[in-house]
């Protein structure tokens, strides 16, 4: 299938130039792109930074006030924040949807993440007849507008599946935190197209030579891909995961149809999109609340940056 | 704050019912393809040793279990695929071609309607210039800033605050950029942008009214959110470049501009088609963006958006799907890309 | 991975998450147990039967609007035994059709668009009100009400809340500082609102901006103003497109708003030029007039909700609410207004039972004494309504002269009621001239 030299995945050895030489010169060259791109990287953050210093600012200063005189006149408060976390509504508590939220994220991060680098590894590795059509009709299945699956979806999980007058399927007939189950499907549909696509990406350029001599060997399929596959693609595995948990925490819709809005099911996303809904151009909830809903992603990101790095980077680049 | 954990405990059951049913699931696969080719290939060996014994020509099996074992690691992506996607994919085919009530057939009407509708023809052109602008903007910004950063000191703090965006829904974005466009006829401005304007001895105005300024100011959302994703995937690829070659472009004095060219740019081209690639499907399907910052008004509409009105909102059921078939359309010629690109990396 | 190591572990754990999945699945809601016997259930008897059962409601009430429905019916549940569900949602007109396609509508749907209540109807979803139900209806609302819930001489659904929309709010206090007086006609208006201009201070001011609803603010003007300038007659037969939507006569009435909302010398109080319109909130759009920016919003008796907190409505407060004048008297004294509907998508007896319940004097008279709340149910008592403009739309609503119109976008096609002709209004507003925008909605309605 390929003859190309057994090398390590890209990932592994990204260390830039070794030779004296390159650092030195890079040291020359360093100051102004140092400049340039620190500037550019605040003036990416400055939009951020304006919600978040006008997240502490009193709601009659948000509205009349741009949040830049708050350099000025410092007005500080905690008030949008309590407003949104501790607010006393039927809705019931923030943690509950915190909670809600990560039952929500795990397994629809998991499922999906198994399931693509199986069929991934199959596409990649395992001759069969007609299997890069299988690949691009997968890849094709990424242009589905997910809002368009949603009623078939739902009539999948309420009526099950009926051909011809028999019923195959059974309704699944689930209350309350049972429902947790549908969101998870409904996300592990929806994430599998753009999984197989990444991670297939990165399991075909894997050595071949590798997987030559495990066959050699004796390794059945099962073997290599335990063995030999899911230690070299765990870094592609973490930069999909985290781009699924960015994906499934900031989800609103497929939450908001599969578990409903109650605080027994629906996620953060669905308690706040409330909150700001209610009250049209209420900048000190809608502020606050903005940042609440990124703290966590925000957190997952920065402590999983380094795998998500070297995750993409081999995927994309041939070895 | 009062907090009954009681009552959250169901959640967490639930949660590890979930967790047990992956492993249950993913293990029993992979336990399953385990065992049963060793039984068939101890039955293999048993009947060629028969076979050999009686002389008899020798049969051939290694073919059909190599597409068996294929369709057991791809099962459970085939059947969520089925459910999920590719049976509401044919419905949504099927509904395009009828009424709104999908009582009747209608054949090629919403079609039609598509095209001659003021409004959905503006709808059509917004979502090309989306398409054409984000991918080639982010992907742009994100190489040259990969490039310009590979050099820098503070590398990771830089690009950690390009990459920030991403971590921020599309309606916490929108949010964002709505507050950064903000506008006061009257006493101070609150949004940035109409500060600068005036602080420049401009009017303040009311920019996402302004078609079709507006469109590019919500291109710059969409941007903003995913030069980062461009920035990581192109930092990375560029560094994986093999130092020897560069380091011998270097002695032969190559300037940077060839380098760049030269050298770069062909060693990380298959990044690069991964982020377009990426980017141009992502851009079809924006939805919340346009959705959280004008709703579709002032001729910033754009295709998921409006499909998501005509189906939802007016339960105009076949005016939807043709939008949302329309969709299917657009992605064509990447996927034709994506076929010649496997084909070339098959035979190369 | 783990996982793929301890193939023993794995097995077991497969076999547990079979076991436990099984059990729950077997698992129940938590039953109420009913207290019947109580003295203060006696107005319950008639629905008595049905402990333990539940019924979902699904609306687009939120916040703290739905903490008030809770406590509304929370005798009925400790009387009856019956719990009841109630889910809001922004999104409302949206997901129910996704849910009610899907398999998976709820029992109850407050509906507060008359047509897309026929679209259910005519897909078969809602099911036609029981024999009690409708005996409850009729006895307590007008067959005014009734029609728009009421298909091919079938009744599907019960009339719950409802609105006035022909008001004008303004500061009583301002009023009386200025000395301006209200104005009983629309020349009168007109003649205040130029006074008003000509002291400095933008007389109106109006917002649309409503999230995925902008504009509705804006055909509110326009049907208050048609009903104003050519009578109910010529108003029905445009909502039901007995009339082109682009009629001569809806184009005069358009403009007419126009000479107000259009008007740069009297928009936007507190907000900028007539464009600004489009971007203020509705929520936010009579705000100006507690700080002096702006003298008159023309909005619907619900805005009593909006004012900042503090502000006193009442008619010697900061803020009231005076009728919308008539163009001419004679025409009589049309009433613009809106409401929802409660319909079923079941039939089980404890459903009837709520929306039997919902229909009756008993509820309504509940939940108007939370406040904020009023209803054109005849047995609604004034005196339980606490706020001061809902008491006046009470009395409006039940005075016999009062020629009461639903408004007329919740009447029409969602695709043109909630779709080309709201976003024709934001086009209006933004620039584009009455005649473009009128034969662009005429031409979507098919």
């Amino acid at each position: 299938m390929t003859t190309a030299t057994p090398t390590v995945p890209a990932g592994t050895q990204a260390t830039g130039p070794t030779t004296r030489a390159a650092r030195v010169r890079k040291r020359l060259n360093s100051r102004t792109a140092t400049l340039v791109s620190i500037v550019i990287a605040l003036l990416w953050t400055i939009p951020t930074f304006g919600l978040f210093i006008s997240s502490f600012r009193p709601e009659d200063q948000i509205k009349t006030t741009g949040w830049w005189t708050f350099f000025s006149d410092p007005q500080f408060t905690l008030e949008n924040y309590q407003e949104v976390l501790f607010s006393s509504s039927s809705s019931g508590q923030l943690a509950s949807y915190f909670i809600n939220s990560l039952a929500i994220t795990i397994p629809s991060v998991l499922f999906p993440l198994a399931f693509a680098s199986l069929a991934a590894y199959a596409l990649a590795w395992i001759n069969f007849k007609g299997r890069d059509w299988l690949y691009i009709a997968i890849f094709s299945l990424q242009i589905v507008p997910l809002q368009m699956a949603l009623v078939p979806l739902l009539k999948f999980f309420s009526t099950g599946v009926t051909v011809a007058g028999v019923q195959i399927l059974p309704a699944w007939d689930l209350v309350d935190e049972q429902k947790f189950a549908q969101v998870w499907f409904a996300h592990t549909c929806f994430a599998l197209p753009f999984a197989v696509f990444l991670l297939h990406n990165f399991i075909s350029q894997l050595p071949g030579d590798l997987m030559e001599a495990a066959r050699v060997d004796g390794a059945t399929h099962p073997k290599i891909f335990r063995t030999i596959v899911l230690p070299l693609i765990t870094p592609a595995l973490a930069a999909f995961g985290i781009f699924q948990f960015l994906w499934v925490w900031n989800d609103l819709l497929v939450a908001l149809i599969f578990a409903g809005g109650g605080d027994e099911t629906a996620p953060l996303t669905v308690r706040l999109a409330e909150l700001a809904g209610t009250r049209g151009n209420e900048w000190q909830r809608l502020t606050a609340g903005a940042f609440v809903s990124i703290v966590v992603p925000l957190i997952v990101f920065l402590s999983l940056q380094r795998f998500f790095v070297r995750g993409l980077l081999a995927g994309s680049v041939k070895g | 704050m009062e907090f009954d954990f009681a009552a959250e405990q169901p959640k967490f059951l639930m949660l590890m019912y979930g967790l047990i049913a992956f492993v249950a699931v993913v293990g029993g696969l992979l336990l399953l393809l385990d065992v049963v080719p060793a039984w068939f290939a101890r039955r293999r060996d048993e009947r060629l040793v028969a076979a050999v014994a009686s002389g008899a020509t020798l049969p051939r099996w290694r073919k059909p279990r190599e597409g068996l074992i294929a369709l057991f690691f791809l099962l459970p992506t085939l059947l969520f695929l089925l459910v999920g996607l590719v049976v509401p994919a044919i419905r949504t085919t099927l509904l395009s071609f009828m009424d709104k009530d999908s009582s009747n057939w209608v054949g090629l009407a919403n079609y039609s309607w598509l095209f001659s509708e003021d409004s959905i023809v503006r709808v059509l052109i917004n979502s090309l210039i989306w398409v054409l602008l984000v991918p080639l903007a982010a992907t742009a910004f994100g190489l040259i800033y990969a490039v310009l950063v590979d050099k820098a000191r503070f590398e990771a703090v830089a690009k950690s605050l390009i990459f920030l965006p991403m971590a921020i829904s599309f309606v916490g974005a929108a949010i964002i950029w709505k507050f950064v466009y903000a506008y006061r006829g009257d006493g101070d401005q609150i949004g940035l942008l109409n500060q600068i304007v005036v602080s420049l001895g401009g009017e303040p105005k009311q920019w996402l009214l302004e078609s079709p300024l507006n469109t590019f100011l919500l291109i710059v959302i969409m941007v903003w959110i995913q030069a980062g994703f461009a920035m990581v995937v192109l930092s990375a690829a560029i560094k994986a470049i093999p130092a020897d070659i560069v380091e011998a472009a270097r002695l032969d004095g190559v300037s940077p501009w060839q380098m760049f060219w030269q050298i770069t740019m062909p060693s990380i081209r298959p990044a690069l088609i991964v982020v377009v690639v990426t980017l141009s499907i992502a851009t079809l399907k924006v939805f919340d963006i346009v959705r959280t910052a004008t709703n579709g008004n002032y001729d910033t509409n754009v295709i998921a958006t409006e499909m998501y009105n005509q189906a939802f909102r007016y339960q105009e059921n076949g005016q939807g799907s043709a939008l949302a078939v329309f969709l299917f359309v657009l992605v064509i010629p990447i996927v034709i890309y994506q076929i010649r690109n496997l084909r070339q990396q098959r035979e190369g | 991975m783990a996982f793929a190591r301890s193939r023993q572990a794995l097995a077991i754990a497969g076999v547990l998450g079979l076991a436990l999945g099984a059990t729950a699945c077997g698992t129940g809601n938590d039953k109420k147990s009913s207290n019947a016997s109580k003295p203060e259930c006696a107005a319950y008897e008639k629905y008595q039967g049905h402990d333990g059962k539940k019924v979902t409601i699904y609306s687009s009430i939120r916040d703290i609007e739905a903490d008030r429905l809770d406590q509304s019916w929370k005798q009925f549940e400790d009387c009856t035994g019956i719990d009841i569900d109630h889910e809001g949602s922004g999104e409302f007109e949206a997901q129910l059709g996704v849910r009610v396609d899907g398999g998976n509508a709820p029992d109850l749907a407050f509906i507060p668009q008359p047509g897309l209540l026929k679209r259910f109807v005519d897909s078969g979803k809602i099911k036609e009100v029981g024999a009690d139900t409708k005996a409850m209806a009729e006895q307590n609302f007008t067959p005014d009400w009734l029609k728009y819930s009421t298909v091919n001489s079938k009744l599907y659904g019960v009339p719950l809340g409802s609105n006035v929309k022909s008001y004008v709010w303004y500061s009583p206090k301002t009023f009386k500082e200025k000395g301006w007086s209200v104005p009983t006609t629309w020349d009168e208006l007109i003649t205040l609102s130029d006074k008003i201009a000509a002291s400095g201070t933008k007389p109106w001011c109006a917002g649309i901006e409503s999230g995925d609803a902008t504009g509705w603010p804006a055909t509110d003007w326009i049907e208050d103003v048609l009903l104003r300038t050519q009578g109910v007659e010529v108003y029905d037969q445009w909502t039901t497109h007995g009339i082109p939507f682009n009629d001569p006569k809806v184009a005069d009435a358009v403009d007419k708003a126009g000479t107000i909302l259009k008007n740069e010398k009297y928009m936007n109080g507190g907000f900028g030029g007539v464009k600004s319109i489009a971007t203020t909130s509705f929520q936010e759009a009579g705000t100006p007039i507690t700080t002096g920016k702006c003298a008159m919003h023309r909005q619907a008796s619900f805005y009593a909700n909006q004012w900042p907190e503090g502000t006193k409505v009442a008619e010697d407060g900061d803020v009231f609410a005076f009728y919308f004048p008539a163009v001419d008297p004679a025409k009589g004294k049309p009433v613009l207004g809106a409401g929802e509907f409660v319909s079923a998508f079941a039939d089980r007896p404890e459903v009837q039972a709520v929306q039997t319940y919902l229909a009756s004097g008993e509820y309504v008279n509940s939940r108007a004494k939370i406040g904020d709340w009023l209803s054109a149910n005849k047995k609604l008592d004034i005196n339980n309504v606490p706020n001061p403009v809902d008491k006046l739309s009470v009395q409006i609503l039940q005075d016999p002269k009062t020629e009461f119109r639903f408004d007329g976008s919740d009447l029409m096609p969602a695709a043109v009621g909630a779709g080309t002709f709201w976003k024709g209004m934001v086009d209006w507003i933004n620039g584009k001239d009455t005649t473009t925008v009128l034969n662009g909605i005429e031409g979507s309605w098919k």
